[in-house]
């Protein structure tokens, strides 16, 4: 039974870093192709969760849990870029709308 | 036995952020894009973590991965909001078979505030005396 855990968490460990690869390669395409900065910005944030995730298997294979801090600072740093990101796409969107203000129906004024 | 459920646990960790990276592979618009990262994402990385912990069987390391976890919890959905907010207003095109859109017309035409909302509730009450009755 010991054994058989242990294969099986090994077994598990491989096939989770195939799924990742794969789950990687898509974010990347996400990355380079997204129609609008936002969907870029979406990417990045699936880019830094699958980070994490990377960082947690290593370190379970590895039984190197210092990585762990990695993960955490990871977890943290990667919510200020996506908010900063966020502030800048609609920053953008505000000047955009006072260059080429759209035309108000409902003002009766 | 710990491995046999650590195993597990990252089992499906592994498949969630698989299904997360398909989402943001094939789903339509931004919006539905945000929902499969998002959700499936956080979950992904935070299973990994959760695994760790069941794993190491050290006080410390378990205290370290659950904290990540927590942080994880914590932020993500701070963040999906609020690019979710930016990117409606930037006017992010709506996938054509959206049936509803409930935010529609609700916005200011700037796009800082919903319309509708009394100014005093952003600007503590001063234009209460601007126009009486």
């Amino acid at each position: 039974m010991e054994e058989f855990g242990a294969r099986f968490l090994d077994g598990s460990i491989i096939f989770a870093y195939g799924a990742m690869i794969i789950s990687f390669a898509l974010t990347v395409f996400r990355l380079l192709r997204g129609p609008t900065p936002s969907d870029r910005v979406v990417a990045l944030d699936m880019l830094a969760l699958l980070g994490i995730g990377f960082i947690g298997l290593f370190s379970i294979s590895t039984g190197e849990y210092a990585f762990l801090d990695v993960a955490i600072a990871l977890a943290l740093v990667g919510f200020l870029a996506t908010v900063a990101f966020a502030r800048y796409v609609y920053k953008r969107a505000l000047d955009e709308h006072h260059k080429h203000p759209p035309v108000d129906p409902g003002d009766g004024a | 036995m710990i491995d046999l459920v650590a195993g597990i646990v990252i089992l499906i960790g592994a498949l969630f952020s698989l299904i997360a990276g398909i989402g943001l592979f094939r789903l339509p618009d931004i919006f539905v894009r945000m929902h499969a990262a998002t959700k499936a994402g956080t979950l992904g990385a935070g299973l990994v973590l959760l695994a760790i912990a069941v794993d190491s069987q050290d006080i410390g390391v378990v205290t370290r991965a659950i904290a990540g976890l927590v942080f994880l919890l914590l932020t993500a959905p701070v963040a999906a909001h609020l690019l979710g907010r930016a990117a409606y207003l930037s006017q992010a095109e709506l996938w054509s078979e959206t049936s509803i859109d409930e935010l529609a017309g609700k916005y200011d035409a700037d796009g800082r505030r919903l319309a509708g909302t009394p100014a005093s509730r952003l600007q503590s009450g001063t234009d209460d005396n601007a126009n009486p009755g």
